[in-house]
């Protein structure tokens, strides 16, 4: 889980790295844009080689949530 | 008007199994065209095949990417009229997560075997005087961009550079290259890509015309660039875009 924070953490440049924990609502950061999903799910997809639609991502709201779906998805 | 038709043309189109490569096989046989399919699926293909307008087309499974295939498809192929190039690849990647096989492997499918498949019809004598050549471009990489497309912009403006060079050349043999440049276009490639469905339906409302084009209305231009209303057309693109570059 700590991998994935810091993995979730590197696709942002302005957001304070201790901002990031499990309970994290990633939509509601200042700097989450469509561009953040895309470099999430791209992440994902090379890092965990789980390939997410964005349908399924859309679900999700904290990094807690999207480990488990990356998690159920290996 | 017969102007406008392709009778007595035979017509190779690649990537036909499927979106844009479908519908212009289906319009060009409409037109009166003898049709030559490729694509890489069987199944696909010969639904294409079946969807076709009267008899005596052809169908040849081929990955034109793999040089065995491209040779064996040029060795198959009759003597055309008409050659569209509409294979190609498009999946949403950063340049940070773009590796160099990802890299390949759109250059590869979007334009480098377009030269390849091109050059080996010409030199294979298999490009018949008059002959139209009409390759699938983009507005991205043309004259606009997207995030998450680098590599497919970058393959789809060397297909316009190719295009430009080789109607130069083949200008002598009364032979014209010709590109479209769509703007989106509603297909599976689109359907099954990583672009959220709100996302598209926003993206539609930057079109003056409030829609995504259909795979028909880029056939129909491809029709056009075949037949013989363009014998004094060669190096050009037309877009298709229902307005969006304009803006």
């Amino acid at each position: 889980m700590l991998e994935f924070i810091k993995n979730f953490g590197d696709q942002f440049d302005d957001t304070d790295v201790s901002t990031f924990t499990p309970s994290t609502n990633f939509r509601e950061l200042e700097e989450w844009s469509s561009l953040n999903a895309l470099a999430v799910l791209n992440m994902v997809g090379k890092k965990y080689s789980v390939i997410l639609k964005p349908d399924e991502m859309k679900v999700t709201n904290t990094i807690q949530e999207l480990y488990d779906l990356v998690a159920s998805k290996k | 008007m017969d102007l406008f038709r392709l009778n007595g043309k035979t017509v190779l189109v690649t990537g036909a199994s499927s979106g844009i490569g479908r519908a212009i096989a289906i319009v060009c046989s409409q037109q009166g065209a003898k049709m030559v399919i490729t694509g890489r699926n069987v199944e696909r293909l010969n639904e294409t095949l079946s969807l076709l307008t009267s008899d005596g087309h052809m169908a040849i499974v081929a990955d034109i990417t793999n040089e065995t295939d491209l040779n064996q498809l040029v060795e198959r192929v009759p003597k055309l009229d008409g050659f569209v190039s509409n294979a190609g690849i498009a999946q949403p990647l950063l340049l940070q997560f773009t590796e160099k096989e990802n890299v390949d492997s759109v250059l590869n499918t979007n334009a480098i075997s377009v030269i390849h498949l091109t050059r080996l019809l010409l030199q294979n004598k298999k490009l018949n005087k008059g002959a139209s050549l009409v390759f699938t471009s983009s507005i991205n990489g043309n004259i606009c961009a997207y995030i998450g497309s680098s590599i497919y912009a970058a393959s789809k403006a060397m297909l316009t550079g190719f295009m430009k060079a080789s109607a130069l050349e083949l200008a002598p043999k009364s032979i014209r290259v010709n590109c479209v440049q769509p703007g989106m276009i509603e297909t599976d490639l689109l359907k099954n890509s990583l672009i959220p469905n709100e996302e598209l339906e926003k993206d539609k409302l930057k079109y003056p015309l409030k829609r995504y084009g259909k795979p028909e209305e880029v056939a129909y231009t491809v029709v056009y660039l075949l037949s013989d209303a363009t014998q004094w057309m060669t190096g050009s693109s037309i877009v298709i875009d229902g307005g969006y570059t304009l803006q």
